[in-house]
């Protein structure tokens, strides 16, 4: 009985063992980029996939740039039930590696020479210790600004190159009776602006000692009240009705010339190309004027979780070294609007901003100007981050003045660590 | 069939059965609700930041909760939104009601349209809500097409009457709702009742005032929890229509827990506010039922 | 005599008929215009959304945003539309409602007509947990999914949706059985009537209205949750809420702002009809009949 038993056991183990590494060559993806031009990117991905006979399970979770798809993966970790590949922006990744719950991939990375290629800037996510956690797919960078061109020509205007040039291009448009500034009152909306305004203040250092190191000297000095004073001015060139709106409804009015100009990350560009608007023709794109040769950059990496099996394990592997290959990061980047995260990447499939933009990425990579963007959960962790939005939209909405406002950065951000 | 050994077994069954049928939903609410509670108390306590930890730091999350300046806005701005939702939502729920009772033409065609905001998903009616209530592509905007051009509602731009207008959205989208808990009540009201104290001469002003409400008592009961319960829990509504802005003005609560547990990976202070909300409610319901439920039970 | 009781004993005057139906129209409107706005919305091309007023009629009527919505719209890596979702849902919600009201019922008649030592504080026990916020929740119920392997499957989702309602369920049949005759049950006691058989012969039949609202409750609020369904769901237990926020909620794309309304009134289509089918058993004289015994 008992021998009869032991054997149907291990008969049984082996059956599950079978089935598990059967199933596991899937691989089950958490994220959140469902819209129409994003999903198509990572569907080529999935392709990519396929045509080595792995399965993509999709668990897409969108909502709050990746806030509930974080909130999902904590629910299915917790459940002892992890995805094999996550969508996660900075921190985060390091976060969830510190929990030890990260997969490690420098077998694929050393083989792939990941190191030679991605900048270092980025890889201070990607690595947790030393090692390979996650897949970095793309390079975004905040501090752009959007601009109708046929604005900017019926009123002589050209691109500006200073800040104060801004203030007078932006004094214009708002004289010829339009909205200067198109803005949506959100928090992450008006600390991305904020990204590219502390920058133009105080330059890469500054932007390093406030956001990074989080100085208290440079948090509440008299630079940060300088910064703080510029959004009160960009703040007199929005409309009244800038509360709550979301950023495609801004970018819209920048494409139907009601406005002049956008402050927003590189996305944006999706907006005007859907649109019909061709780049360098309807509209302009440009660093923040004081902010060239730096790029306040996010990116999207796909973090790995430890999985058991080495089935789920091969599969994982070989997703990681789809997402790293060149022809996946150019096609994926040219829909995305982004750029790719590995500076060898030809960039003959992109369009004008998007050459810009690689352009200005490896030579920000190379003289150490790529920096994290605040806003973005690249410069400090979430608990700083929204403290220091928090700041930044009572300041935009008139509960502090820039002083007062600088003060409360210093004891919010304390508060937060 | 039945002997005299097989009614004793029965009688004793009969005792145990109600207890039994109970059984399962008290051991789920033990578990799944005050057992969490409990957790939720002791993760209070801890320094948990994006998962929970067992390492206990005192009273510290406390102490942070109440030195946030949004938490005090979240508690006032619950307070006003509460008491004008449920005040507001029982209003208009009873009221339409009892005139839905009164032998209407089209109560079929009615009812539903009263009842249809509560089918929508507030992930999108927000957005809806949003442009309606902006002044320049909504309401206000529409006034001035047609010509009214003092009209001016900007309440959601504005940051002291922004909380004004999340209760406007909440009580359209569930006042509805309570309607339909009314007319339940309303239905199941014995006419005889009603016809005799007609024949006794009383009003229809008196009918409902002095029998027709204190009937219904159950059916307050219900409303006040259920409103009250959607009150504190408002997430969706506040996050879709304002987001917690402008700046963070209509910040309640429900969006304040969330932030801290998991956007803001500060679970400890994400538990300790939950904490402070179940002893608010507490506080506050507990007297609440004790009352109603005692004189009930003479 | 079922005819007498269906009458309701109010008389009213002209004058107040007339203001009841003004004030019940004046209401409808109100819960109409944003449907009005979504709806005109959802015909509307999307340039003429972003480029216009929102309020106005569509000039270049549309129903492609509806085709996309249901069935090409990207809601992840492929472009399924809501649809595949729908039957997901529905497997949900249907054994979710049911236990939860069937249960809700039972424990609200114990509650009322079979009352024991103590009883009163069990039932303030589950009301109180109705306020338990879905926040603290989370993770301890994903660490029990996990142990009692349901995570990511669709009766997880029922248990966690059933263990939810039940405080309000159990509140509705409480509330309303406390108002019926407690004679009618104690006479059928003596008959020798069980403790079943009493529930399913009387209690049952003159249940109706607080059926209606039971359902139309926990149908609501199942078929519309999104945080338990984002989180303990699995690729094919995936409920419509979250497909749906999918389609909308999208952070750095191209809001498609007439295919998120469509995609919106689709999805509320299921509970529209509930709504419309339950509402018939809104009916007065339900009760009539074992009231009179």
């Amino acid at each position: 009985m008992r021998g009869y038993f032991g054997k149907t056991l291990t008969a049984m183990a082996a059956l599950a063992l079978t089935t598990s590494v059967a199933v596991a060559d899937d691989v089950e993806v958490l994220h959140w980029w469902t819209s129409g031009g994003e999903a198509a990117a990572l569907g080529v991905l999935k392709e990519d996939l396929a045509g080595k006979s792995i399965g993509w399970n999709d668990m897409p979770v969108a909502g709050g740039g990746g806030e509930a798809a974080m909130t999902a993966v904590r629910a299915r970790v917790t459940a002892g039930n992890p995805p094999t590949a996550v969508q996660m922006l900075g921190f985060d990744i390091q976060d969830w590696a510190a929990e030890g719950a990260l997969a490690n991939l420098d077998e694929v990375a050393a083989a792939e020479g990941w190191d030679a290629v991605v900048p270092a800037a980025l890889q201070a996510f990607s690595k947790y210790d030393g090692h390979w956690v996650a897949a970095p797919v793309n390079v975004h960078s905040t501090n752009w600004v959007w601009a109708n061109k046929a604005v900017m020509d019926e009123l002589g205007i050209a691109e500006p190159t200073t800040w104060d040039e801004f203030v007078a291009a932006l004094q214009k448009v708002k004289d010829s009776g339009r909205t200067a500034l198109a803005h949506g009152g959100q928090a992450w909306q008006e600390a991305t602006m904020f990204d590219g305004v502390v920058l133009s203040v105080g330059g890469p250092e500054f932007y390093k000692a406030a956001f990074i190191d989080l100085d208290p000297a440079a948090l509440g000095g008299e630079q940060m009240v300088e910064a703080f004073n510029r959004m009160a001015t960009l703040r007199s060139f929005v409309d009244d009705n800038f509360s709550g709106r979301d950023w495609n409804l801004a970018s819209a009015m920048v494409i139907n010339g009601e406005a002049g100009f956008q402050i927003m990350g590189d996305w944006a560009k999706g907006e005007f190309i859907n649109a019909g608007k061709v780049p360098g023709v309807d509209f302009a794109c440009f660093r923040v004027p004081g902010t060239a040769g730096v790029v306040t950059f996010n990116s999207d990496q796909f973090a790995m979780f430890a999985v058991a099996d080495a089935g789920a394990q091969a599969a994982q592997a070989e997703m990681a070294r789809s997402i790293m290959s060149p022809a996946f990061q150019s096609a994926f980047n040219v829909v995305k609007g982004s750029v790719p995260s590995r500076t060898d990447v030809p960039n003959d499939a992109f369009d004008d901003c998007g050459k810009k933009a690689m352009a200005d990425l490896a030579a920000a990579a190379e003289g150490g100007t790529l920096i994290g963007s605040m806003a973005h959960g690249h410069a400090n962790r979430a608990a700083i981050k929204n403290a220091i939005y928090d700041v930044v939209t009572a300041h935009f909405n008139g509960e502090y003045d820039a002083e007062t406002a600088a003060a409360e950065l210093v004891t919010a951000v304390e508060a937060a660590q | 069939m039945t002997t005299t050994t097989d009614v004793d077994f029965r009688t004793r069954l009969q005792d145990w059965i109600p207890k039994l049928v109970l059984s399962p939903s008290l051991a789920a609410m033990l578990v799944f609700v005050y057992g969490f509670i409990i957790y939720t108390v002791y993760l209070s306590f801890t320094d948990s930041k994006m998962l929970p930890s067992y390492d206990l730091v005192g009273m510290e999350n406390y102490t942070k909760l109440f030195a946030l300046s949004a938490w005090t806005t979240a508690i006032i701005n619950l307070a006003i939104f509460a008491t004008l939702y449920i005040v507001i939502c029982t209003v208009i729920g009873l009221t339409l009601a009892v005139f839905l009772d009164q032998k209407i033409r089209g109560e079929g065609f009615l009812r539903p349209i009263y009842l249809y905001p509560m089918a929508l998903s507030f992930i999108v009616t927000g957005t809806a809500w949003k442009w309606f209530l902006d002044p320049g592509i909504g309401l206000e905007h529409t006034m001035h097409l047609w010509g009214w051009e003092s009209f001016s509602f900007n309440w959601i731009k504005d940051r002291d009457m922004a909380i004004y207008t999340v209760v406007i959205a909440a009580v359209w989208q569930t006042s509805g709702f309570v309607m339909a808990m009314f007319l339940a009540g309303l239905r199941g009201i014995d006419n005889e009742i009603l016809k005799a104290a007609q024949i006794d001469g009383a009003s229809n002003w008196q009918l409902y005032r002095r029998i027709v409400i204190p009937l219904l008592r159950p059916a307050f009961l219900s409303a006040f929890v259920i409103l009250s319960h959607l009150a504190i829990k408002s997430y969706d509504l506040v996050i879709a229509l304002t987001g917690g802005g402008p700046g963070r003005a209509t910040e309640l609560p429900a969006t304040f827990m969330y932030s801290y547990t998991f956007t803001r990976n500060s679970m400890g202070i994400g538990a300790a506010s939950a904490v402070i909300m179940l002893m608010t409610i507490a506080a506050i319901m507990v007297p609440y039922l004790y009352a109603e439920l005692k004189e009930k039970g003479q | 005599m079922t005819a007498a009781t269906q009458d309701t004993a109010i008389r009213t005057g002209r004058i107040t008929r007339t203001f009841i139906y003004l004030v019940l129209v004046l209401f409808a409107l109100f819960y109409l215009l944003p449907f009005f706005v979504m709806l005109v919305n959802s015909l509307k091309p999307l340039s003429e959304i972003t480029g216009g007023n929102m309020m106005a009629l569509p000039q270049d009527w549309t129903i492609a945003p509806w085709a996309s919505a249901w069935s090409t719209a990207q809601i992840g890596v492929e472009a399924t539309g809501l649809k595949p979702f729908f039957l997901n849902s529905i497997l949900m919600v249907a054994p979710a409602v049911i236990i939860s009201t069937v249960l809700g019922a039972l424990n609200g008649y114990v509650l009322t007509k079979w009352r024991f030592r103590g009883d009163t504080i069990l039932f303030g026990l589950m009301l109180f947990a109705c306020f338990i916020p879905f926040q603290i929740v989370l993770i301890p119920m994903a660490r029990m999914l996990g142990l009692l392997g349901l995570a990511g499957s669709t009766p997880g989702l029922v248990l966690v949706h059933v263990v939810y309602g039940l405080g309000f369920t159990t509140l509705y049949f409480r509330n309303y059985y406390s108002a019926f005759p407690t004679e009618l049950v104690r006479a059928a006691m003596i008959d020798g009537a069980g403790f079943f058989r009493i529930f399913w012969r009387i209690m049952l039949p003159s249940s109706g209205p607080i059926i209606v609202v039971s359902v139309i409750w926990q149908f609501t609020n199942i078929w519309n949750d999104f945080l338990f369904g984002a989180s303990f769901a699995d690729l094919d237990s995936m409920p419509m809420t979250v497909a749906l926020n999918n389609l909308v909620n999208s952070s750095t794309g191209v809001k498609e702002y007439n295919v998120h309304f469509a995609g919106a009134i689709l999805a509320a289509l299921p509970t529209l009809f509930v709504y419309i089918v339950a509402g018939r058993y809104f009916v007065r004289g339900l009760m009539a009949g074992s009231v009179k015994g």
